[in-house]
């Protein structure tokens, strides 16, 4: 599972705990395909405490997913190349064995997927797949863990959880669904939540309920939560940081209230600029990003960001050759650009600013 | 949705292109050893609305509302079960297919799935230039350069003729579907969630690509989209769907400013909005449960299991869509943000 | 759920109906196509020998002379509530189900077939025991390990296995065991209910791996692609990330989805072996239905062909049925809509 680390510095012993509940350090996934070697995350760190929400954002194919797989160890052995460290609660989840993170799966940490649909067995009853979540870590009678299901599809807001528990999944609406997959995620009590676009598929109505639900859950089981979509609609209503991601690296990473009032990389610009807002004035026209995001196999030299970006011809050519590291450009507000503060802030007043 | 915003000044035509009165389709359910109907899928039930030439009339709803159906009905892929559908004054309602021949060139649907929609096996070239050949229309430079111009014209690059669809982005492939819709001219597009799928940035490219072409080959749109963000950038008015029945159809500013139907305001108000500032504070209306089956909807006001206002009158009186402000039809008893006058016409409607 | 059961069982009816209406009118319109007359058919119960006036006598009496439509009516009522066969002196009662009389042997055909149910019946069964078991596990196996030497290999003996007819599988196995090693005897069975299962089984040993390497083949090929397609699902990942132990993940919930259409296929298999295994009973002489059905089919004897032949078509309908209504209870889907 471990690579060779070309670029970092070897890690002091110091900190081989972990700082943070969740610590994710210097992350790489690759995969190697017949085309070539896809990077689909390459080297992102982040910490996150109890109680905390953290909004991972991007475009698809920025590797959102593939990050929050490789915490819950579910990539298959032998396809991804991992490397970097993952302390959960200071236990490293990259360098354990995969029975170790067996037995945390779920328990510890539980994850919630976009199509609630496909994410259940259509052959199982909702009960029978809650039942099997709780019994996996404890060891209680088939009676007492039926009991517990019931319980937990109550607490999700399943009107007559009795009678829905031995309802199979097609016989549930989207929103019953993730709800009851959310059941099933919490039926353990875990510490760390990952929600993979846990609202793409469903209507606005139905997420804004989904929504509300993982926040009082959040509150009531204080537990870490990772809320990753394409929407900044949605991590403003959850997260208290956010991470953006683009081409497998994190891009900006800071509070909500920075990124989404003081935003510092053209790619947040670009993505602030492009969506329509309900709440702003109408604009007449979107300000799209030019271009499409890159392939994770050839990934644009410098800034992968580059070729889309309308400020890469201030930093002689810096954009286009060296790859700009993520680092704090004060009070914690990490940006990976190679902007001068004077140019950011510039184009930030002048172009970016007034037209959002 | 508190800013004020001047009504669009310039109505571009007046010229009613496509109206439509009482549409109905309904599924029928077949069950039991004969297959006997026992009942039916009401996807759509009663729609009344005139789209004007060069306007965007927008359709929006929670999914299973009947937007699809609609839009099927409007571009006879589906025959309507009752209603008429009038295109440039032409009843268009029960043609048969041969009829339609002529019409397929003047309305044209793009779809969702932009991958579903493009065959895998042809290549960009076929697949757009297919309606020149299928309608036999004569080009000047042939219809290689037809399509060429085509691919140009949305944002692609000519070189593309002889590619394949699954060597294209998804927001390429969109284009590639623009591109097919828009070979013969048509007069009327109905595009079915067209940026839907779509990343945001491509998305913002893709709603100005429709935009620049409306502008430039005087098209109508008649849109259908979920996200309500997206509609208000897009459209001229609104029409909102319960159901398959139109509870609210208001022109965009009057709608987002002043909706007056409870469940157009429960819409907007599930909207989050990227703005860590209304976070939590903000009042928000939650709809509780979701959407009735089409198939045994509520009587009366279909929303009224759903509605916080609801009172006995919406569970046995249905309210008729009727005018409330100029422009501004609503179809409930008791409208939101209604002066006294106007709850007085809507009270004064449901007896009549 | 009940009206489908209902639908289901009246169109098997309806289909089986069918099929003997077919069957018999291409029985006794095929030889009448090529020239014989109903006298050539009456002759071959009484022989040539005796007078054509008798044999006439006889093609009316067995109402070989009636249009055709009569003489599917009598059949049919034969085969639902037995007939009455007139030999001049005496009055036969053939009992229902009644396929008719042998022209050879003037036996009625209805015992012959029971008396080879049952070896045709071990033989399918033993055999797809064998098959599902190894054919599954092997498909589950290659799948998991999918790319390794392991899968290769398995998945090069089962393409050989598919692609060898079973001739040859099973006189190879024949001459290597049987002849050469003497480890198993040739030909016979002993019947179930009376001799030691020891026996029986010993007896159809061979036969049961020959005939199950056939199939097992293609249930590894099939259990694989469904296995590579499932484990893909969204629901596996859901299984492991609730952290199921990989076993669970696979038997629970990979292959259970996985075993839907090899379900559908093991059904329609057995029902089609059970109308007779006519290569592997005729390789290794079992006096099954399928031996049979070659016997008569050589003797031209055609009462008893028809007489196999609806058998096996009512193996297969009903097959058909039972894996329908499996299938709705396998998939709750099905069950409810
Ligand atoms: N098993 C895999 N093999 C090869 N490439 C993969 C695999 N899983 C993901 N990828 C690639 O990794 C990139 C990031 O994917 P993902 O994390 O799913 O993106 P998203 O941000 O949309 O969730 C994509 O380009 C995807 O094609
Ligand atoms: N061909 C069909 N047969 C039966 N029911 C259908 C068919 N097409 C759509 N429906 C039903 O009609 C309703 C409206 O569907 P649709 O128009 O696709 O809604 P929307 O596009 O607003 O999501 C849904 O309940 C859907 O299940
Ligand atoms: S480093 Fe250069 S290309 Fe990258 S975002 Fe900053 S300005 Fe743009
Ligand atoms: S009519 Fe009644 S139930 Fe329907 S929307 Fe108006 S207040 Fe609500
Ligand atoms: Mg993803
Ligand atoms: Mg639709």
């Amino acid at each position: 599972m471990t690579e060779e680390t070309q670029d970092s510095v070897p890690e002091p012993q110091r900190i081989e705990r972990g700082e943070a509940f969740l610590d994710v350090r210097d992350l790489k996934v690759a995969f190697p395909t017949d085309d070539g070697v896809v990077k689909s995350v390459d080297g992102i760190s982040f910490q996150l405490e109890r109680g905390k929400t953290l909004g991972i954002v991007g475009e698809s194919g920025s590797g959102k997913s593939v990050t929050s797989l490789s915490i819950m160890g579910l990539h298959p052995p032998g396809v991804a190349q991992i490397s970097g460290q993952i302390f959960l609660d200071g236990q490293d989840l990259v360098a354990s064995t995969r029975e170790e993170v067996r037995l945390l799966r779920g328990k510890r940490m539980a994850m919630i997927f976009q199509d609630p649909l496909s994410a259940m067995h259509p052959y199982y009853t909702v009960g029978a797949q809650i039942i099997e979540a709780y019994r996996v870590h404890n060891q209680v009678s088939k009676q007492v863990a039926r009991k517990h299901a019931i319980e937990m599809l109550d607490r999700v807001g399943i009107p007559q959880p009795d009678r829905r528990v031995d309802a199979y999944p097609h016989q549930f609406s989207g929103g019953m669904r993730q709800r009851a997959m959310i059941a099933m995620a919490l039926s353990c009590d875990p510490d760390l939540l990952i929600a993979d676009e846990p609202t793409t598929a469903l209507d606005v109505t139905v997420q804004a309920q989904i929504l509300d639900l993982i926040r009082d859950l959040q509150r009531e089981f204080n537990s870490a939560v990772i809320i990753i979509t394409h929407d900044l609609g949605v991590v403003a209503e959850l997260a208290d940081d956010i991470q953006v991601m683009y081409a497998g690296r994190a891009v900006e990473y800071s509070t909500a209230e920075d990124i989404f009032d003081r935003p510092q990389h053209p790619y947040t610009w670009g993505l602030l600029g492009s969506m329509p807002r309900i709440d702003r004035e109408r604009t007449e026209r979107l300000i799209p990003i030019k271009g499409t995001p890159p392939s994770l196999i050839n990934v644009p030299k410098g800034c992968a960001f580059n070729p889309r970006c309308n400020y890469a011809h201030l930093n002689g050519g810096a954009s286009e050759t060296d790859r700009p590291e993520l680092l704090d450009t004060g009070n914690g507000h990490m940006v990976a650009c190679h902007l001068s503060p004077q140019n950011r802030r510039q184009a930030w007043e002048n172009d970016i600013k007034p037209k959002l | 949705m508190t800013t004020t915003e001047p009504t669009p000044a310039v109505q571009k035509s007046s010229e009613v292109l496509l109206s439509v009165d009482g549409l109905v389709k309904h599924f029928p359910i077949r069950k039991g050893v004969l297959q006997r109907q026992v009942g039916a899928v009401q996807a759509v039930d009663g729609l009344t609305f005139d789209v004007t030439q060069g306007e965007t009339l927008s359709l929006v709803g929670e999914s299973g509302c009947g937007k699809t159906t609609t839009g099927r009905l409007l571009t006879r892929l589906l025959e309507p079960t009752a209603g008429t559908i009038v295109f440039e004054g032409r009843d268009i309602s029960h043609l048969r297919e041969g009829q339609m021949r002529p019409l397929r060139r003047d309305v044209q649907m793009i779809f969702q799935d932009p991958y579903g929609s493009l065959n895998p096996r042809h290549t960009v070239g076929k697949i757009v230039g297919a309606p020149f050949r299928l309608q036999n229309v004569k080009t000047e430079h042939g219809v290689k350069r037809a399509v060429q111009e085509l691919l140009e014209l949305v944002g692609l690059s000519p070189e593309h003729y002889n590619r394949y669809p699954h060597e294209f982005s998804g927001g390429q492939r969109q284009r590639i579907g623009i591109a097919r819709t828009l070979a013969l001219r048509p007069k009327l597009i109905v595009a079915d969630e067209p940026v839907s799928a779509l990343d945001v940035s491509i998305q913002a490219q893709v709603v100005n690509l429709l935009e620049d072409l409306q502008e430039e080959f005087d098209l109508t749109y008649v849109m259908i989209a979920h996200d309500l963000s997206v509609v208000r950038h897009v459209s001229d008015r609104v029409a909102v769907m319960y159901l398959g029945k139109i509870v609210e159809l208001a022109d965009r500013v009057d709608l987002y400013e002043n909706p007056m139907h409870p469940y157009t305001t429960a819409l907007l108000s599930a909207v989050p909005v990227p703005d860590t500032k209304r976070k939590g504070k903000q009042e928000r209306i939650r709809l509780q449960g979701d959407v009735p089956s089409p198939i045994n909807p509520p009587p009366a006001c279909r929303f009224h299991t759903r509605c916080w206002k609801a009172q006995d009158i919406c569970k046995t009186v249905e309210p008729p869509l009727i005018q409330l402000a100029p422009g501004h039809q609503t179809a409930c008893h008791f409208p939101e943000n209604a002066t006294p006058e106007q709850e007085a016409t809507a009270t004064a409607a449901a007896k009549a | 759920m009940l009206a489908y059961l209902v639908r289901r069982v009246i169109g098997a009816v309806i289909l089986l109906f069918i099929v003997t209406a077919v069957t018999f009118s291409i029985f006794f319109l095929v030889p009448k196509l090529g020239g014989a007359t109903a006298d050539d058919l009456a002759s071959r119960y009484v022989g040539k020998s005796v007078g054509k006036e008798q044999i006439h006598q006889t093609a009316e009496r067995l109402g070989f002379t009636d249009p055709l439509y009569v003489q599917y009516g009598r059949f049919v009522k034969g085969l639902v509530v037995g007939s009455d066969y007139n030999y001049g002196p005496t009055t036969e009662h053939c009992p229902a189900p009644c396929f008719g009389y042998s022209f050879l042997t003037q036996t009625p055909v209805w015992p012959d077939l029971v008396a080879r149910i049952p070896v045709t019946a071990s033989l399918a069964g033993g055999a797809a025991f064998i098959w599902l078991i190894t054919g599954v596990g092997t498909g589950i196996v290659s799948a998991l390990k999918r790319g390794s030497v392991l899968d290769r290999s398995l998945m090069s003996v089962a393409l050989a296995g598919v692609s060898l007819p079973i001739f040859f599988t099973g006189l190879l196995s024949l001459s290597i065991f049987s002849y050469g090693l003497g480890w198993t005897q040739q030909g016979g069975t002993n019947p179930l209910d009376e001799t030691n299962p020891i026996w029986w089984a010993y007896d159809l040993i061979l036969p049961w791996v020959t005939l199950a390497f056939l199939y097992a083949a293609a249930y590894a090929r099939l259990t694989r692609a469904g296995m590579l397609e499932t484990m893909n699902e969204d629901f596996v990942r859901t299984a492991r990330a609730k952290g199921l132990t990989e076993r669970d993940v696979v038997l629970r919930h990979g292959l259970r989805a996985a075993l839907t259409p090899i379900l559908t296929i093991f059904g329609l298999d057995l029902g089609l072996l059970l109308g007779g295994a006519i290569l592997t009973e005729t390789t290794f002489s079992l006096p099954g239905l399928g031996q049979y059905a070659v016997i008569a089919l050589q003797a031209n004897d055609l009462p008893k062909v028809l007489g196999v032949t609806l058998i096996a078509a009512f193996f297969i309908v009903v097959a058909n049925l039972v894996v329908d209504l499996l299938y709705a209870v396998v998939d709750p889907r099905v069950r409810i809509s």
